[in-house]
């Protein structure tokens, strides 16, 4: 096999801003002022090797890409994701460390770049092309077929800041995707458009796979990774976690960053500074008889318990959990204040440190493994607090319904319903 | 590398990412690899400029005419500012056309990597793109005010008001034009490069393209400056580019001489430098802009 993608010991080093002092004399201000241009000057000539004012966005990471194999990126939000695409993209230059590739590099980053409102679709496709680094002949040679997977064959005279939204990523999308690069990069893209668009996407990457090309997928969501991928890398803060075939990558994604087994803990330094005047301080699953566990059974009642502390008093507040199985597929939501008696009783809460605790009723999960979120927010006012993969738990099936039967059973509900069956 | 095997139809380019020395040689060949972004560019920039206007292309002919207009009103005839014997309007056109070049370019090509930082923190490209296109983009409001010179002068030889004589002088227009070309880059490279850092260059532009016209010969001619002065006075590269404009189309007395090589020099120092100091800031633009 080829080797497509090389990375070596990358390492992306960001300087951030040091918080500004608090306090300062109109003196001092204006001493700054003067001072500010030269000390800039000097922070870009000698840039310090290492300091609280650095953060390393990737560090030390290396891995190899076969031609022709569709890698999956997964990790949480500023693990670094984004900052390898873009190196890789050539978007911005690493601080260390080596990347060799073979071929051109097509990004979905990069949908509809350089388009202009003023323009008309014929006329974006060429730039749009040209910027993307496609030779004149080439776009002309594909310009039917872009036009035609784009779906806007009426408007295509029309200056596009006159198409409708969709209209105007249809054809940014289609652009891109006639880039045909050996290695394509695709970054959440398919959360947008219609869902008939979005096969239309999913098939094309498809297709770019099966002609040998590479594709590098970034996503959140753990089912279209199981499915479009058989490996992975998980990145955790800047580094290479895991590599692993892509079922059991998505286990140790899922289940990475919980303390303990049933339960998720956040340490102050966690939790935005946004956040305040609430505080999470714990999410829990029950079972029946009060025991923290991370395995409910699906024919038992269980709860979930979110413990939090307001440092002021809040009006409207509402605390409530996700439900989503671990694929990323959303089940449900509730908030302890949905009853608009509650609500009336319980909307405006004092300062202090309160639990809200449900009891999810027996015979309602399939089995399987889930995710629990949180939300903390008053309705159109604010959120204050919101972690959507805050906890795992498994669902397990002993006793439920239908079980005679050692099936695997689809569906996220496991319900025991009331059947009849009469002669008729 | 370790290839073993190429299957993709022609061979792909090998692409080896690592981090720049800090002088870094041009990356000509990518620019040449992309040269014809700089085409579709600039054919946007022309095509985008004039879009619902209701004069349209007539305003690269209305802005430098109305300006001359002015100039030959307030300059010409209520201040006398003497135009070494040529009739006012011909003598501030002929400087207007490359002003106009050097000005557009300033504000433009100046603001080009910010103005673009979509493209910039999305796509790789070679930056020098930019400020080169939207140069580029100058000279085809040049080439249409040359037209219109062509006839402004036709009209003041018909009714005798001037003599118009073809020297061989006008066979070096085109490397005045290049001075030109080259001066404007050069500033713009800076400037451009500067403003992805600096916020103030943005306040800063229409201030120095002010500046810049009054410290050049585009109302008055150089030989008002004492001859002992001319040399300093030359470091303005627009200087050089002005005289020697005059010099070739109305055969004024500031044909080429020391003060050209000042000139000359300072824009190629402009030019090389700017160069250098673009290569070294571009692989920070997407982390700063």
């Amino acid at each position: 096999m080829t080797t497509v993608i090389r990375v070596e010991n990358l390492g992306k080093r960001y300087r951030i801003g040091l918080a500004p002092q608090k306090y300062q004399t109109l003196s001092e201000k204006v001493t700054n002022a003067f001072s500010a241009p030269l000390r800039a000057i000097r922070r870009v000539q000698a840039p310090k090797a290492d300091g609280a004012d650095t953060l390393w966005a990737l560090r030390d990471v290396s891995f190899d890409v076969e031609q022709g194999q569709v890698l999956g990126i997964i990790g949480r939000n500023g693990a670094g994701k984004s900052t390898l695409l873009k190196v890789l993209s050539r978007i911005t230059e690493p601080t260390t460390g080596s990347v060799t590739l073979r071929g051109r590099v097509g990004s979905l980053l990069e949908v509809g770049t350089g388009f202009h409102p003023e323009l008309t679709g014929r006329e974006n496709i060429f730039l749009n092309g040209a910027i993307l680094g496609m030779k004149r002949a080439e776009i002309e040679r594909k310009f039917d077929e872009i036009v035609a997977f784009s779906e806007v064959e009426q408007f295509i005279e029309t200056p596009v800041k006159r198409y409708s939204s969709g209209m105007y990523l249809r054809l940014a999308f289609a652009v891109a995707a006639h880039l045909e690069p050996e290695i394509l990069v695709v970054d959440e893209v398919l959360a947008v458009g219609d869902a008939e668009f979005q096969k239309k996407c999913i098939g094309k990457m498809g297709d770019v796979a099966q002609q040998g090309r590479t594709v590098l997928f970034v996503s959140h969501n753990m089912s279209a990774i199981l499915r479009l991928t058989q490996e992975s890398i998980v990145l955790e803060k800047g580094r290479l976690a895991l590599r692993a075939p892509s079922s059991e990558a998505v286990d140790y994604y899922l289940s990475a960053g919980n303390a303990k087994a049933g339960e998720r803990l956040w340490e102050a330094d966690e939790v935005p500074a946004e956040s305040a005047p609430f505080r999470p301080i714990a999410l829990r699953v029950r079972d029946e008889k009060g025991n923290v566990v991370d395995t409910v059974r699906s024919v038992e009642p269980f709860h979930i318990e979110m413990e939090y502390e307001l440092a002021a008093p809040i009006t409207g507040l509402r605390v409530g959990v996700y439900l989503t199985t671990a694929r990323g597929d959303q089940v449900l939501t509730s908030f302890d204040t949905d009853d608009q008696k509650r609500f009336e009783k319980h909307g405006a809460r004092p300062a202090g440190r309160y639990v809200s605790r449900c009891t999810v009723p027996p015979d309602l999960l399939n089995g399987g493994r889930y995710t629990l979120g949180v939300n903390a927010s008053a309705y159109r006012v604010r959120r204050y607090f919101m972690d959507e993969q805050a906890l795992n738990f498994n669902v397990e099936t002993s006793g439920a319904p239908g079980m005679q039967w050692p099936e695997a059973r689809p569906g996220v509900l496991r319900p025991r319903f009331e059947w009849k069956i009469e002669t008729k | 590398m370790n290839i073993t095997k190429s299957s993709v139809r022609s061979e792909p380019d090998t692409v080896v990412i690592r981090p720049s020395k800090s002088w870094t040689a041009l990356n000509l060949r990518d620019l040449w690899r992309f040269r014809e972004l700089v085409y579709f560019m600039t054919w946007r920039d022309l095509k985008v400029r004039y879009k619902q206007t209701v004069l349209g292309v007539s305003w690269a002919v209305l802005e430098p005419f109305l300006t001359m207009v002015v100039f030959t009103i307030f300059f010409g005839e209520l201040a006398k500012v003497p135009t070494d014997n040529i009739p006012a309007p011909v003598f501030y056109f002929v400087a207007l056309l490359p002003w106009g070049l050097f000005a557009k370019a300033l504000n433009t090509a100046s603001r080009s990597l910010v103005s673009h930082q979509n493209m910039v923190t999305k796509i790789y490209f070679p930056r020098l793109i930019l400020p080169l296109s939207s140069v580029v983009a100058g000279l085809v409001d040049f080439l249409i005010g040359c037209l219109v010179l062509v006839g402004i002068m036709a009209y003041y030889a018909l009714t005798g008001q001037m003599q118009i004589v073809l020297t061989s002088a006008l066979l070096t227009l085109p490397l005045f034009l290049l001075l030109t070309l080259m001066t404007a880059l050069g500033v713009s490279l800076w400037l451009s490069a500067l403003y992805v850092q600096y916020r103030d260059v943005g306040y800063l532009i229409p201030f120095l393209s002010e500046f810049w016209r009054i410290i050049s010969p585009v109302v008055y001619s150089t030989t008002l400056i004492p001859e002992k002065w001319r040399i300093l006075y030359a470091l303005n590269p627009m200087a050089g580019v002005l005289n020697g404009f005059r010099w070739a189309i109305l055969g004024t007395p500031t044909g080429p001489d020391m003060s050209l090589a000042v000139s000359s020099g300072v824009a190629l120092l402009v030019f090389v430098t700017g160069l250098l100091y673009f290569r070294r800031m571009e692989k920070t633009f997407a982390d700063t802009i």
